[in-house]
C-alpha cells in the first residue's frame, strides 16, 4: 500500500508549468463540496501515501500527504494519542493531505487548536514543479517564514501538499458529556461562564434548545468538573460528537444552503434581514461557529459576517458550488502576490479558493 | 551586512528628518549620535550598528506616513519594540530609520467574555497577563524576557517561552493584528472569530521579523489561569536518563505545563546565584511543573514522582508549597543571568532538536567544547526540544568572540544535522543568517525571497536579516555540504 509517487507528481506539475496546463489536486475526493469547482488534469496524490515517522514520545507523526486519515488515526489511537483538533472526513477516503489543505476542524477546535495549529512541517511541490521542505519535525521553529501553516487552508492553490508533519496529543482519560435545556442566550452564557474558568471543556454545541458540553481530561478532573457545571449526563454522547463533526444529523440532511459563518463567540443574533432571523442555526465552539440553514443572498450575509468581524462560506453541493468571504482589496492584492510567488502560471488549483488564486 | 544585500538610498539625511519633523513631533525624531547611541543594538549586543535617524511615531497615521516616506524614497526601515531580542532582528540599519514602536502603549479592549486582549504593540507581554488577571485571565505564551518584552516583537518572533508544549507560541495565542505595509496602507489580518478567510496570512506575519509588515495592533487570547500548579524537582547522575524520564512522562498521556532541564554547570551557577536548593552532585536536573484542576494535578504529581523514580531520578521533591514552586522556578529564571556571572561574556545559542537526539547532542557539545577551549552551560526546554547552550566568553581576549561565534555556529548546525532546527524561538535575525543556508536551499530560501517581495518589492523592511541572499550563501557555503551536495554550483565562488 505504501509508496513514494513523489517523482512523478513532480514531472507532472513540472510539465503543466513548461506547457501552462492547470492542475486539479485530488486526494481522496472527498470534500470536493468545499470551495469553487476547478477545471483542469487531475494530479492525484492518493497514491502517494504511508507513515514515513511516527514516535509517540516524541508527539510528532510524519506521513505522505495520500495517506488515508482513517490510518493515521488508527496507528495514533493504537499508540493511546490522536489528532487534536479532531478532523472530520467526510468520506474514509480522506487523505491528510486533503484534511490540512482545507484546515477544517472538528468539535474540539476551540478547545485545543486548529488543524494549522498542529502543523510543524511539510514538503511540498510549488507552482514551478520545485520540491521544497519547510518547518520540521520538532515543536519549536522560526527558521524562515512559516510557509508550512500557510499551506493549511491554501486549498492546494499554493503548492501540492507531499508530506505533512503534526503534533499529536495523548487521548483523554476519560470523556463525558452534559447536556442542557435553554435557549441560546442562556447558553452562549454558560459557555462564556465556564470558559473564563479552567474546566476540561472539549466540545460545546446548541441547537434545538439542547446545549452539550464534552470535557475530557483526567478521571479526577472531568468528575469534579460534572459537579461544577451540572446538567443530565447523555449515553450516546461520542456517536453524537463524530455525527456533528462529520456533518451526519439530520440538521444537516437538508436542501437548504448551509452556510458556516465564524465570528466572535458573544454575538447573540446575526442581525439578518426578517425573512430570515428565524432561519435554523446550530452553534459550536463556544459560540464561535454557527452553522445556518437559509436561503439568505450571499451578499447579505457575508457582509453582515464582515460588519461582525467574521466571515461566511457557503458549503457547496452536486449542484452549486462553494463560495468563501470575499476579500479586503488590500489582502485580496497580497494574496494574488503570494499565489503569484507560488504558482507563476496559475496552474495549482486555479480558482478552488477564489476566483483569479 | 553582505553587499548583495545593500539598499540604495536616494535621499539625504537632512532632507528626510525634515520630512519626518513635518508630522511628527520634533523630539520625536532623533538624528544627533548621542539620541541614537541607545538604538545602536537589541539584545544581542555583540551586533551594532547607528541608524541614520531613529522614530517614534504616536500614532497608527504617523506610522502610516513614515513607512509611505520610506517607500518613496527607498529608504530602509527597522521596526524595533523593546530591542529585548537575542538574534540582532532590531540591529539597525546604517542608511535606514528606526521605526520605534515604544509609544503605542496602551491596552485598547480587555474583553473577558470573548476571552482576549486588544492591544497596541508596545504593550509588555507581562502588562496583558497583569491587566486580564483581575478577570482570572492570562496571556500563555511567557519569553522569559516578559518583564521587558514586548507583543508586536512576540508578533515578530513567534516567541515561545516555558509553557510552549501545552500551551503554544505566539502563533497559536493570537487571533487579529494590523499591520502596515511599506506603501503605508493598513491592512486588518485575522477576525474576531477563531479563523479567517483566505489564506492564513496571520501564520505568516508570526515570526516575520519585520520583513512583510510593521505591526500596529495585536488582539491576544487570554486563557483562564490554571486553578492549581505544582512543580517537581527530580535530579539525575546521567544525562541520558534525564532525557529518558521526559519520553517516560510524555508516554504516560501527561503533557506538563514546564518541564526544563539544566545540566551541572548550569546547576551550579543558579544555585550560587540564587540559592534555590538545588542539588549540586546531580548531573541534570529536571523541573515539571503540572497544571489544571486541583483533582487532576494531584493525580499527576503523584504519576510523574513514580515515573521519575522509575526512570533512576536519585532525588525527587515536590514543592511544598507556593514559595517553594516559585523557588525552584527561581533558579532556572535566574539560569542565563548566574551562568553569566562566571564569566565576563556569555552568547546563549537557541537550538531546537528531536528530544531523542538530546545525549547525542550534548555529548557533541562537549566534544565541541574542548575543541574551542571554551566552556558550555546547558539549559534545555526539554518538553518542546529547545535547547539553550550557553557558551562562555571573554570579549576582552582578542578573537575569543570570533571563536565563540564559529562555535556557536557548530552547534546550529549540529541541530540542524540530528533533524531539528537553528533556531526555536529567538529567531534568525542578523546572528543566524549563515546558518539559514545549511537549513535551508537554493529553491527555499528563493521561495522565501518571493514571498518576500509579495509584501515588500523593493526589499526595504528589515533588509539583510531572516533570509540570507543566494550569494552570501555561495560565499558561506564554499565551506559547508548541504543535504550531501555543494550547494549553489551555478554561483560563481568569491
Amino acid at each position: 500500500m505504501n509508496s513514494d509517487t513523489s517523482q512523478q507528481l513532480q514531472q507532472q506539475v513540472q510539465s503543466a508549468y513548461k506547457e501552462k496546463t492547470a492542475l486539479c489536486i485530488v486526494g481522496g475526493n472527498s470534500k470536493v463540496f468545499y470551495g469553487r469547482h476547478v477545471t483542469g488534469e487531475p494530479l492525484n496524490v492518493s497514491d502517494h501515501r504511508g507513515v514515513l515517522n511516527y514516535e509517540p514520545t516524541e508527539l510528532v507523526i510524519t506521513a505522505r500527504a495520500g495517506t488515508p486519515l482513517r490510518e493515521i488515526e488508527k496507528v495514533l489511537s493504537d499508540n493511546g494519542q490522536m489528532l487534536p483538533f479532531e478532523p472530520p472526513a467526510f468520506s474514509n477516503d480522506a487523505t491528510l493531505g486533503g484534511t490540512i489543505a482545507c484546515n477544517l476542524s472538528g468539535p474540539r477546535r476551540a478547545y485545543a487548536g486548529a488543524a494549522r495549529d498542529f502543523l510543524l512541517g511539510c514538503k511540498i511541490i510549488n507552482g514551478k514543479g520545485e520540491l521544497l521542505t519547510f518547518g520540521g519535525e520538532v515543536m519549536k521553529n522560526v527558521a524562515g517564514y512559516d510557509v508550512s501553516r500557510l499551506m493549511a487552508g491554501a486549498m492546494g492553490t499554493l503548492g501540492v501538499l507531499l508530506e505533512v508533519s503534526l503534533k499529536v496529543l495523548p487521548i483523554a482519560e476519560m470523556e463525558a458529556t452534559q447536556q442542557f435545556e435553554c435557549n441560546a442566550s442562556e447558553a452562549l452564557d454558560k459557555l462564556h461562564q465556564w470558559s473564563k474558568t479552567p474546566l476540561p471543556l472539549s466540545a460545546s454545541s446548541f441547537h434545538d434548545s439542547v446545549l452539550r458540553v464534552r470535557l475530557s481530561g483526567a478521571t479526577k478532573a472531568v468528575e469534579a468538573a460534572i459537579s461544577t457545571i451540572g446538567g443530565d449526563s447523555t449515553d450516546s454522547a461520542s456517536r453524537y460528537w463524530h455525527e456533528l463533526k462529520e456533518q451526519q444529523q439530520d440538521f444537516f440532511k437538508d436542501d437548504k444552503p448551509l452556510w458556516r459563518i465564524s465570528l466572535a463567540s458573544d454575538i447573540e443574533s446575526l442581525g439578518l434581514p426578517a425573512d430570515y432571523e428565524n432561519d435554523d442555526c446550530l452553534y459550536e465552539w463556544g459560540g464561535a461557529l454557527r452553522w445556518l440553514k437559509s436561503h439568505v443572498p450571499a451578499d447579505t450575509i457575508q457582509s453582515t459576517a464582515a460588519k461582525l468581524d467574521g466571515h461566511a462560506s457557503l458549503l457547496g453541493t452536486p449542484r452549486q458550488e462553494g463560495q468563501f468571504q470575499p476579500l479586503t482589496p488590500g489582502l485580496l492584492r497580497i494574496h494574488k502576490n503570494l499565489k503569484q510567488a507560488f504558482d507563476p502560471e496559475n496552474i495549482l488549483n486555479p480558482g478552488r479558493l477564489y476566483p483569479g488564486l | 551586512m553582505h553587499n548583495t544585500e545593500q539598499v540604495e538610498s536616494k535621499i539625504d539625511s537632512a532632507g528626510l528628518i525634515d520630512e519626518l519633523c513635518s508630522f511628527v513631533s520634533s523630539d520625536s525624531v532623533l538624528f544627533e549620535k548621542e539620541d541614537l547611541k541607545p538604538y545602536e543594538c537589541d539584545g544581542l549586543s555583540a551586533y551594532r550598528a547607528i541608524p541614520l535617524v531613529v522614530v517614534l511615531p504616536e500614532t497608527i497615521e504617523q506610522v502610516q506616513k513614515v513607512l509611505g516616506l520610506c517607500h518613496h524614497y527607498s529608504v530602509p526601515v527597522v521596526a524595533r519594540g523593546a530591542g529585548t531580542g537575542l538574534s540582532g532582528g532590531a540591529l539597525p540599519h546604517e542608511q535606514g530609520v528606526l521605526l520605534s514602536l515604544a509609544k503605542f502603549k496602551s491596552i485598547i479592549e480587555i474583553n473577558p467574555e470573548r476571552r482576549i486582549a486588544r492591544v497596541q504593540p508596545g504593550v509588555r507581554n507581562l502588562a496583558i497577563s497583569e491587566a486580564a488577571d483581575e478577570f482570572g485571565l492570562y496571556y500563555a505564551p511567557d519569553p522569559s524576557s516578559q518583564i521587558a518584552c514586548t507583543i508586536g516583537g512576540n508578533v515578530a518572533e513567534n516567541s515561545g517561552g516555558v509553557h510552549c508544549l501545552k500551551y503554544g507560541l505566539t502563533v497559536h495565542n493570537i487571533q487579529q493584528i494590523k499591520i502596515i505595509t511599506i506603501e503605508g496602507e493598513i491592512l486588518t489580518i485575522g477576525g474576531s472569530g477563531l479563523d479567517s478567510a483566505g489564506y492564513d496570512l496571520l501564520a505568516l506575519m508570526t515570526g516575520s521579523e519585520g520583513m512583510l509588515g510593521v505591526i500596529v495592533e495585536v488582539t491576544v487570547k487570554l486563557l483562564p489561569k490554571p486553578e492549581r500548579a505544582q512543580v517537581l524537582l527530580a535530579a539525575f547522575d546521567d544525562v541520558v536518563k534525564a532525557g529518558e524520564a521526559v519520553g517516560n512522562i510524555i508516554a504516560a498521556g501527561i503533557i506538563p505545563a514546564g518541564l526544563e532541564m539544566m545540566d551541572r554547570l548550569a546547576i551550579s551557577a543558579a544555585e550560587d546565584f540564587v540559592h534555590a536548593g538545588y542539588p549540586l552532585d546531580a548531573e541534570a536536573i529536571l523541573l515539571c511543573e503540572l497544571d489544571g484542576t486541583n483533582e487532576e494535578v494531584s493525580e499527576h504529581v503523584l504519576k510523574v514522582r513514580e515515573l521519575f523514580k522509575h526512570s533512576g531520578a536519585t532525588e525527587v521533591r515536590t514543592a511544598k508549597d507556593e514559595n517553594e514552586r516559585l523557588t525552584f522556578w527561581k533558579g532556572r529564571k535566574a539560569a542565563f543571568p548566574a551562568v553569566g556571572r562566571l564569566s565576563p561574556d556569555y552568547y546563549c545559542m537557541d537550538g531546537t532538536i528531536p528530544r531523542k537526539q538530546l545525549p547525542k547532542v550534548l555529548e557533541s557539545i562537549a566534544t565541541l567544547s574542548k575543541e574551542y577551549e571554551l566552556p558550555v552551560a546547558n539549559v534545555f526546554h526539554a518538553g518542546d526540544g529547545n535547547l539553550h547552550p550557553l557558551i562562555l566568553y571573554d570579549a576582552n581576549n582578542p578573537g575569543e568572540l570570533e571563536r565563540t561565534e564559529e562555535f556557536g555556529g557548530k552547534i546550529l548546525e549540529l541541530c540542524v544535522a540530528v533533524g531539528g532546527t537553528i533556531t526555536g524561538e529567538h529567531g534568525v535575525g542578523m546572528e543566524k543568517i549563515n546558518q539559514m543556508c545549511v537549513q535551508f536551499d537554493r529553491l527555499e530560501l528563493s521561495q522565501f525571497h518571493a514571498v518576500k517581495a509579495a509584501f515588500d518589492p523593493d526589499g526595504l523592511l528589515n533588509p539583510g536579516k531572516a533570509v540570507p541572499t543566494l550569494h552570501r550563501c555561495a560565499e558561506f557555503g564554499a565551506m559547508h555540504v548541504h543535504k550531501g551536495e555543494l550547494p549553489f554550483p551555478e554561483l560563481e565562488r568569491f
